[in-house]
């Protein structure tokens, strides 16, 4: 073979899961010092091409090729082997180990592992790709971004040649964004090949040299990054049966997609907040709301309401208190001091059964947690409203089944009832939570991380029927580290930062270097 | 009362010896994951092919190959139930339990059908105890051996980095390279070969003979052990001495007379009683193995 082969060459690669095309005979390459961006909506099948390259999954059919040597990857091992890194889009470190002890498990050996040569060793390769955290702390003491950064240190760990990175941003704040992409230029430029996949088309344009775009299994374009305009991309990402399910052009489409926000003209705004006298009681209220652990306020002293008809932004970075808030809202954790009320009734010590009865609507951050996976999309459907499903101490399928239906239609789930959720996409999945808890009808609703991970048109999507909750005068908590959703969404803008409520911003002057600086503490910002 | 102090020691060490090489077995195999409560029917079956085969061929070193031998397979047994068909682990181990007793007691009785067979006279070096604390070398290897030994490998080496992450989260082992069935396969075989030798122990070190009812629910205590211990080396070595305490305790308390009035079967509950209870008191708050209870199928 000539010099010329690329690094990384995929031939026909193609993978079915039952009748379902996951990968359509896909042929793309990456060369050495190159940036190759795959876009793609949710469930196009990146995660799965991404997957095979590494050998977690073993394609039906096609050739990988690594400077025109054919590999046979069967299985991880092989693809470490051959110079390939991947940082997956599920988490994929043990809670219980350390982060040096994380870091070593890729192609581990049999034998003595020298702790603490390993441990300077890892030092340096944090040095080196610019990430600060303790060698010896627990992975489950980490917050999600310092999660993600020991997922690049255990990929980059060992010499590869080509790095493969799915949807590495979906769980960053803007600072580390950026720091992610001053390493990725360092690697690039020292030679080696990145597979970046993303669906924010910002992103794309500033990291990539080209784009691959993948919709449905099928790669219906490849375009160079210079030559080529977010609205086209966008189009080519979403097809058209998206984009005819929105009530916007491309343009506007696109613009959500790269964040800049959509004129309020577009905005899903069906009717005017009605004049409800006792309207004026505050959706979800929370008063010097404190949660401990171990004598350490996490949560310290939050105080904050969100009326009727309005949305409410939480801004921080991870680690602030976000999860401790979700979890004293949703039910999960007990708060140590203050209050919470929904509608004005008090739910502070309430369970779940009684929170959701108060009117209170739930959208937490870790998806997979909020279903049952083995179950079906139908039964998950249901599962917070089982009395109303319930008829004589028996379930009712064929009430459930109407239900799912009506669910599946008006929330534009692809699946049907009787699917298993575990194998739908994240933003499949994402619609179903959406539809279990709007379909109760809430007054109030908690939703954290709602679009994280999702794609342009499940972005939209979801941010589309937040709006209509507000038009129908129930109250949100958006709490997210999307500083575009936050401002194009929200009425107001609040900044947690080390557990307190520090400032308070109108979206309009909401800047991201001002928020940036809000957030990072500086509260005069 | 006069209690022999020493004497008691002594015992309580034979006692443990068991439970520390069977408990260290499970604790390898639940450490990837799989609880195998084949454990008391792999004691039960090492103890008799162990004493089968010493008796057949006159030496207790084949006997001692034999039992782990067995330990091995019934270790594969398990893995092929629960690891690659995937069923139900509960169901897959008490099933290998009923199945390995019912065949070991359906072979002794056909072999044996009168007579109570005993190894005889040149075993006496086997048997016979090494002079400090006399304790047989197995006694030895368990403590001085196999416990760090574990301890060391579980904490220090790649092979244990692989148990650890196979045993917490499948898709971080299989990102990392490492086969999770194959890990757990090992564990197994390993797991059982170990769980054999203390069973061994008892027919080839202690006894000399094979009685129904051998094991007599030490492989349940080790279950029992492996959790109280939260997974850990250690712990399961001390719970097995609590557990050997207790019962060399209640031995020499059964011939003091101040205790004559307590019904014996009292006092041979103590040490299970002893090991319920230190569930109760240090086994609450447990952090089950990510992946305990569950099959892995790759995508
Ligand atoms: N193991 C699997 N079994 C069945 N279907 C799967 C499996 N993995 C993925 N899929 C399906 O394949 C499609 C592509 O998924 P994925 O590659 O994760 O998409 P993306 O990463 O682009 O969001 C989805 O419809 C998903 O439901
Ligand atoms: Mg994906």
């Amino acid at each position: 073979m000539s010099t010329a082969a690329p690094l990384l060459e995929l031939e026909g690669i193609t993978k079915r899961f039952g009748d379902l095309v996951a990968n359509d005979s896909l042929s793309m390459s990456v060369g050495r010092g190159e940036v190759v961006a795959m876009l793609g909506e949710n469930g196009a099948g990146k995660s799965t091409l991404m997957k095979i390259i590494y050998g977690l999954v073993r394609p039906d059919a096609g050739v990988i090729r690594m400077e025109g040597r054919t590999l046979n990857i069967r299985s991880p091992r092989d693809a470490m082997a051959a110079g390939i890194g991947m940082v997956t889009q599920e988490f994929s470190l043990v809670e219980t180990m350390t982060v040096r002890e994380n870091v070593a498990l890729s192609g581990v050996g049999l034998g003595r592992i020298d702790a603490r040569q390993h441990r300077a060793r890892v030092e340096q390769a944090m040095e080196r790709i610019g990430v600060d955290l303790q060698p010896e702390r627990l992975v489950s003491t980490l917050s999600i971004g310092e999660r993600q950064r020991v997922e690049i240190v255990k990929a980059l760990f060992h010499d590869c040649r080509v790095l493969i990175l799915d949807e590495p941003t979906a769980v960053l704040t803007p600072q580390d964004v950026r720091a992610l992409f001053v390493t990725i230029e360092r690697l690039r430029t020292s030679g080696l090949g990145v597979l970046f996949v993303s669906h924010k088309l910002r992103e794309v344009a500033e990291i990539s040299h080209r784009v691959v775009v993948l919709r449905r299994g099928t790669l219906v374009g490849e375009r160079v990054t210079q030559e080529v305009g977010d609205a086209e991309l966008a189009a080519l990402m979403m097809g058209s049966t998206t984009a005819s399910t929105t009530t916007t052009t491309d343009t506007d489409t696109a613009a959500a997609a790269v964040g800049l926000s959509v004129p309020a003209t577009n905005r899903d705004a069906s009717s005017p907040a009605s004049p409800d006298p006792g309207a004026r009681v505050p959706a979800l209220s929370l008063t010097d709301v404190t949660y401990e652990v171990r004598g350490h306020p996490v949560l310290d002293g939050v105080s904050l309401q969100v009326m009727p008809g309005e949305i409410v932004g939480v801004a921080g970075i991870s680690g602030n208190g976000q999860t401790e808030l979700t979890g004293v809202l949703a039910g999960t954790l007990a708060a140590s001091r203050g209050r919470v009320e929904v509608a004005g009734q008090d739910i502070t010590r309430s369970g779940v059964g009684a929170r959701l009865q108060a009117g209170l609507g739930r959208l937490t951050e870790d998806r997979r947690g909020s279903v049952i996976p083995q179950l079906s999309v139908e039964q998950n459907l249901v599962l917070e409203d089982l009395p109303a499903f319930t008829r004589r101490g028996v379930l009712d399928g064929a009430a459930i089944r109407r239900h799912a239906e009506e669910l599946i239609e008006r929330f534009d789930i692809r699946a049907t009832p009787t699917d298993v959720i575990a194998n739908l996409s994240g933003g499949n999945m994402q619609k179903v939570l959406l539809a279990r808890t709007l379909a109760r009808r809430p007054r109030a609703l908690v939703a954290a991380q709602p679009t994280r991970g999702l794609d342009v048109g499940a972005y939209r999507y979801v941010h589309g029927r937040l709006e209509d909750l507000k038009a129908r005068d129930g109250g949100v908590l958006v709490i997210s580290e999307d500083l575009d959703e936050l401002r194009s969404l929200c009425d107001r803008i609040v900044v947690l930062f080390r557990g307190r409520i520090t400032a308070e911003v109108a979206p309009a002057e909401a800047t991201s270097d001002r928020l940036g600086r809000m957030m990072a503490g500086e509260v005069s910002a | 009362m006069s209690i022999n102090l020493l004497a008691a020691l002594a015992a309580m060490l034979t006692v443990a010896t068991p439970l520390v090489w069977a408990g260290i077995g499970e604790l390898i195999v639940e450490k990837t994951g799989v609880l195998n409560l084949g454990i008391e029917g792999t004691m039960y079956a090492g103890a008799f092919t162990g004493f089968l085969v010493a008796l057949r061929t006159g030496s207790p070193w084949w006997g001692l190959l034999a039992a782990i031998l067995t330990g091995v397979v019934a270790g594969l047994a398990m893995a092929v139930l629960s690891v690659t068909l995937g069923l139900n682990q509960h169901v897959s181990g008490l099933g290998l339990t009923l199945l390995l007793i019912a065949g070991c007691e359906f072979t002794f009785r056909m072999l044996y059908a009168g007579g109570r067979p005993k190894l005889d006279d040149k075993f006496d070096a086997w048997l016979s105890d090494v002079p400090v604390l006399e304790q047989h070398w197995l006694t030895y290897v368990a403590f001085l051996v196999l416990a760090p030994g574990t301890w060391w490998v579980l904490r220090s080496t790649g092979l244990g980095y692989r148990i650890h992450a196979v045993g917490e989260n499948f898709e971080a082992a299989e990102v990392a390279g490492i086969s999770v069935n194959a890990t757990r396969y090992a564990a197994l075989a390993v797991g059982g070969a170990f769980m054999a030798i203390g069973g061994a122990f008892l027919t080839l070190a202690v006894l000399g003979s094979f009685t129904l009812n051998i094991i007599n629910g030490r492989g349940w205590v080790c279950i029992a052990l492996v959790i109280f211990a939260k997974w850990r080396v250690w712990p399961v070595v001390l719970g097995a001495l609590i557990f050997a305490v207790t019962d060399a305790l209640q031995l020499q308390l059964a011939i003091t007379t101040a205790f004559s009035d307590v019904p014996r079967e009292v006092m041979l509950a103590l040490p299970y009683v002893a090991v319920i209870t230190a569930l109760a008191v240090w086994g609450r708050k447990v952090h089950y193995p990510g992946s305990y209870l569950k099959a892995y199928r790759r995508a």
